[in-house]
């Protein structure tokens, strides 16, 4: 009886109670799902259009950053002044950068490996993976950064609202955030749904072979695809990084955005945003109110176990379209 | 009510019998209010024009599919839903019109494949493979040898049935259906994408797995020449109603047929 | 005229249906065996068994174990990790209820364990495929590796929230815990692992192999011949846990002699993943290849790259050797998707057709 109650009545009489804690805790669950849903973007771009898995789109949130980070340390040291300007060079640079990624990515693992089994992509992408997380390390070194954020002129500190008999506080990188994501997500539906290249993005798709055979290039799709998921990946780390700070360990942080693909479905950009939304709160309302029952860190598995239940009632996810075998 | 068993259904009773069956998907009607029989050592085709719901009938028959209306007696036993593996339990086989091989397996492990209902050693001899385990094996594979003898396919027996050529696939598929020596075997479009030759081979086969083992046969097919020559009785469907049922005589005779594959003006 | 099956006439089934019907493959396999007990034995040194040899016939067995699962029945996990972990600390577990019991024994009982914790887990496959079960078997790897840090009844409430290894003795003999020597362990768990390998071939070449393939192949048609998916699944599930599971606990009592929870975090289940990739999937043979590659690639790298006078401090050899895991992945991929087990194949074939080029 005493654990029906501290499961079902408990958390919600603490929820009543301080409610500006709900919010604080509801904000924080937003914003951590809003970088979810900026990372699943980035795999849902590619998965609609080429039909890979990108398993290395969380390394590329982190390969980005540190990229911007380190080549800002280079143009430092090379006596780049002021700050902001070896910023804003650094940016572009590994905008740059991105674009050489997608490009080698298409050259030397895509292109082989046209029309093999979706799984045989899938696996290549965790090589690629790993290439990533060497590549970043040799280059950049090991050991965790800071994000450049003031040099970048992103916003600092925090506002403090006086609600529902306490305060609550919102992180102004964390608004930022919410912002920046909500401009990115508006820019690709607009992109998919109303530009040429949106439309033979989504006819590649559906088949390699018909989007060969109506004369859209299979190459030029991949580059941009890839290099468009590159720029939501930078702008996903810098975010991330501004947050916390910049290192490998956030591939573990990444890998929630597979729940949240899980959730959303594989090819829904609004499906990504609405996944993320639920992995994040769920998660942290599950840590602060239901964490202390089991011992605290349930958050490393509770989105996934939020995913796996999900998936058993609706195997297709929550916006994508229902699967009709055939024979 | 137990109901009598396949086994004592005598040679030209009804071993299936498919009651105004109707599918839908959706708003698309795939099949609507059809019925049929088939009679215990028979070859049955069912014919039609493209998109009549012959391929559906068959997956309705095998389980595949659940009706949303009417029903479907097989040996005696009426149901209307059942999973795959249930109709291959009761005795139902069945091949693809797109083979639907397991590609990465050789030629003879497909069709040793097919004999798995059959094969019961326990999962401790599966072990050691040894004793009981070892024995089933062999018996097995010297059922599943008279399948590849027959077929002639002895010499690619040990290749993976990815790499063959289309016609070989269709055999092997064959060969599968047939060693799990069903009561009732359902063939897609045997002939499809052949040429004259090997359409004259399967139809050999298929004859003398009607002859030899008695199987009864429900089939689909295009060639109409061949259905004709092959089937005992055919019935036509033509968007996913039943227009005909006869003998290959009196079907290739009926008006509405002629129709169908000829098209009318109404 | 090394190798072909010339002249080997099989009078009856049982020959064929033999997992080696050739006599060469069965003269090769007891030489392999005889290196394996005797040769290697005699001659290998201390940092050879314990840094080379016992490691890789751990991840060789785990690596079988995933392969079961991915290589053979089609399906995708990333929770090879926990599953091991679960043997290693159910092991742990049993030697303290059980301590004169034979270690050897709990070992293998304790891949029991993880067997029914991996049938759990693959319980949503029968409505989950593909990446979505990749993804779902995520949800094991990490509730596990939490179960790992937060439940410490499973370390003995040590302050460490490691496990160490006891001593454990075998007919007098330490066979475990700091007094056991590199040879003695090395001899337990080759024994292991050949058995072990040798029931996972016998599994795999009769009719539950024949069902896992069918199963990965095409699973409607596997369902219309009478395969019952769920089942099946389960029992491939289980029995690719009960592999990762001994391989779990071999790990920890036979070569690290003490381990905390994140040997068996997400990254030990890409290791394992990546053997299986490399090695190729659904061969056996392959999973060994695949171990060595990937396991003995790095010290390779670590050894030889002072003797050609590069001398590389070790966390470039680690970045490194990333690197290369990653490159090796994507080149296999392309070059030759069936893994290493397929350049071996060809191989036997140019030998079988030598001196002739086809």
């Amino acid at each position: 009886m005493d654990l029906l109650y501290k499961i079902f009545i408990d958390p919600f009489m603490q929820m009543g109670q301080a409610p500006d804690l709900l919010v604080q805790t509801l904000w924080e669950g937003l914003v951590s799902g809003v970088l979810y849903a900026l990372i699943a973007l980035g795999f849902v771009l590619i998965f609609k259009a080429s039909g890979v898995f990108n398993f290395a789109q969380g390394i590329m949130v982190v390969f980005a950053a540190l990229t911007l980070v380190g080549l800002y340390a280079l143009l430092r040291r090379w006596g780049v002044a002021p700050g902001d300007l070896a910023a804003y060079l650094a940016l572009l640079l590994t905008i740059g950068v991105m674009f050489v990624l997608a490009v080698a990515v298409e050259r030397l693992v895509l292109r082989p490996l046209v029309n093999q089994p979706d799984i045989i992509l899938f696996m290549a992408t965790f090589g690629l993976t790993y290439l990533l997380i060497g590549l970043g390390q040799l280059v950049f070194g090991g050991e965790s950064k800071v994000m450049i954020a003031e040099d970048l002129h992103l916003p600092s500190g925090s506002i403090e609202v006086k609600m529902l008999g306490g305060f609550v506080n919102f992180q102004k990188i964390d608004i930022a955030a919410a912002v920046i994501a909500s401009v990115m997500v508006a820019g690709l539906a607009v992109f998919f749904q109303s530009t040429r290249i949106g439309r033979a993005l989504r006819a590649v798709a559906d088949s390699h072979r018909a989007a060969l055979s109506v004369g859209i290039s299979l190459e030029q799709i991949w580059i941009v695809v890839w290099f468009a998921a590159g720029i939501v990946a930078l702008a996903t780390g810098i975010m991330w990084g501004a947050r916390s700070e910049v290192s490998f360990a956030l591939e573990i942080i990444a890998l929630k955005a597979l729940p949240v693909l899980i959730l959303g479905g594989f090819t829904s950009i609004p499906g990504a945003i609405v996944g993320g939304l639920i992995i994040g709160i769920g998660e942290k309302l599950g840590e602060f109110y239901w964490g202390p029952l089991l011992g605290s860190g349930i958050e490393s598995w509770l989105a996934y176990v939020i995913a796996l239940l999900f998936l058993l009632y609706r195997p297709q996810g929550l916006f994508g379209e229902r699967i009709i075998e055939r024979i | 009510m137990r109901a009598p068993t396949g086994d004592k259904i005598a040679a030209g009773e009804t071993i299936l019998a498919v009651e105004n069956v109707s599918l839908a998907f959706g708003g698309v009607k795939a099949i609507t209010d059809v019925s049929f029989d088939v009679r215990k050592g028979e070859i049955r085709a069912i014919i039609g024009p493209n998109g009549a719901g012959k391929t559906s009938m068959l997956n309705v028959i095998n389980g595949f599919y659940w009706p949303q209306h009417g029903r479907i007696m097989f040996k005696g036993e009426t149901r209307s839903k059942m999973r795959p593996h249930e109709a291959a339990t009761g005795g139902i086989a069945r091949t693809f019109q797109n083979v639907a091989l397991f590609r990465g397996m050789t030629a003879l492990d497909n069709i040793m494949a097919g004999r798995s209902l059959k094969m019961h050693s326990n999962f401790f001899w599966q072990l050691l493979r040894h004793g009981p385990a070892m024995t089933e094996e062999v018996a097995h594979r010297r059922k599943v040898e008279d399948i590849i003898e027959f077929l002639e396919i002895a010499h690619i027996r040990k290749i993976p049935v990815g790499v063959l050529p289309y016609g070989l696939q269709k055999r092997v598929e064959l060969g599968r259906a047939l060693a799990m020596e069903p009561d009732l075997l359902l063939l897609d479009e045997p002939m499809a994408g052949m040429n004259l030759e090997e359409k004259e081979d399967m139809s050999r086969y298929i004859l003398d797995v009607n002859n030899f083992y008695g199987t009864t046969i429900a089939l689909i097919e295009h060639d109409m020449g061949v259905v004709m020559d092959l089937s005992d009785r055919v019935v036509v469907l033509d968007y996913g109603r039943k227009i005909a049922d006869g003998t290959p005589d009196e079907v290739k005779r009926d008006k509405a047929v002629i129709d169908a594959y000829l098209g009318v003006a109404h | 005229m090394l190798y072909r099956e010339a002249g080997q006439y099989k009078t009856n089934y049982a020959t064929d249906v033999a997992v080696f019907p050739l006599r060469e493959d069965r003269i090769g396999l007891a030489v392999i065996l005889l290196i394996g007990f005797v040769v290697l034995p005699l001659t290998a040194n201390e940092f050879m068994l314990q840094a080379v040899l016992i490691p890789f016939l751990v991840f060789a067995l785990a690596a079988i174990g995933l392969n079961i699962l991915t290589g053979y029945t089609g399906l995708v996990s990333l929770g090879t990790g926990a599953f091991m972990g679960v043997g290693a600390y159910a092991c742990y577990k049993l030697t303290t209820f059980f301590p004169q019991v034979n270690i050897i024994v709990l070992a293998i009982a304790s891949g029991l364990f993880s067997a029914a914790v991996g049938a759990l887990f693959g319980l949503p496959s029968l409505r989950i495929k593909g990446f979505y079960l990749a993804v779902a078997t995520l949800a094991a790897q990490f509730f596990l590796s939490w179960c790992f840090i937060r439940v410490p009844w499973l370390y003995n409430y040590n302050v460490s929230g490691a496990i160490e290894v006891p001593s454990r003795y075998v007919f007098g003999v330490p066979v475990t815990g700091a007094t056991a020597t590199p040879l003695t362990r090395y001899l337990v768990v080759l024994s292991i692992v050949v058995l072990m390998t040798w029931v996972a071939s016998n599994l795999v070449h009769g009719r539950i192999g024949r069902m896992w393939m069918a199963v990965r192949d095409m699973d409607l048609a596997a369902e219309l011949i009478g395969i019952r998916l769920l089942p099946t699944k389960l029992l491939a599930f289980a029995v690719s846990s009960f592999y990762c599971g001994v391989a779990g606990a071999l790990l920890v009592f036979f070569w690290y002699g003490g381990a905390e929870s994140a040997v068996f975090d997400v990254n030990q289940s890409f290791f394992i993943l990546f053997m299986v990739i490399v090695g190729g999937l659904g061969s056996l043979t392959g999973s060994f290849f695949g171990a060595a590659l990937i396991f003995i690639l790095p010290i390779a790298l670590r050894v030889l790259s002072p003797a050609v006078g590069l001398p590389l401090h070790p966390s470039t050899v680690e970045q490194l050797q990333f690197m290369i895991v990653g490159a090796l992945i994507i080149f296999f991929l392309i070059v030759e998707p069936n893994g290493l087990a397929r350049l071996w194949q060809i191989g036997k074939q140019k030998l079988r057709v030598w001196p002739f080029p086809y």
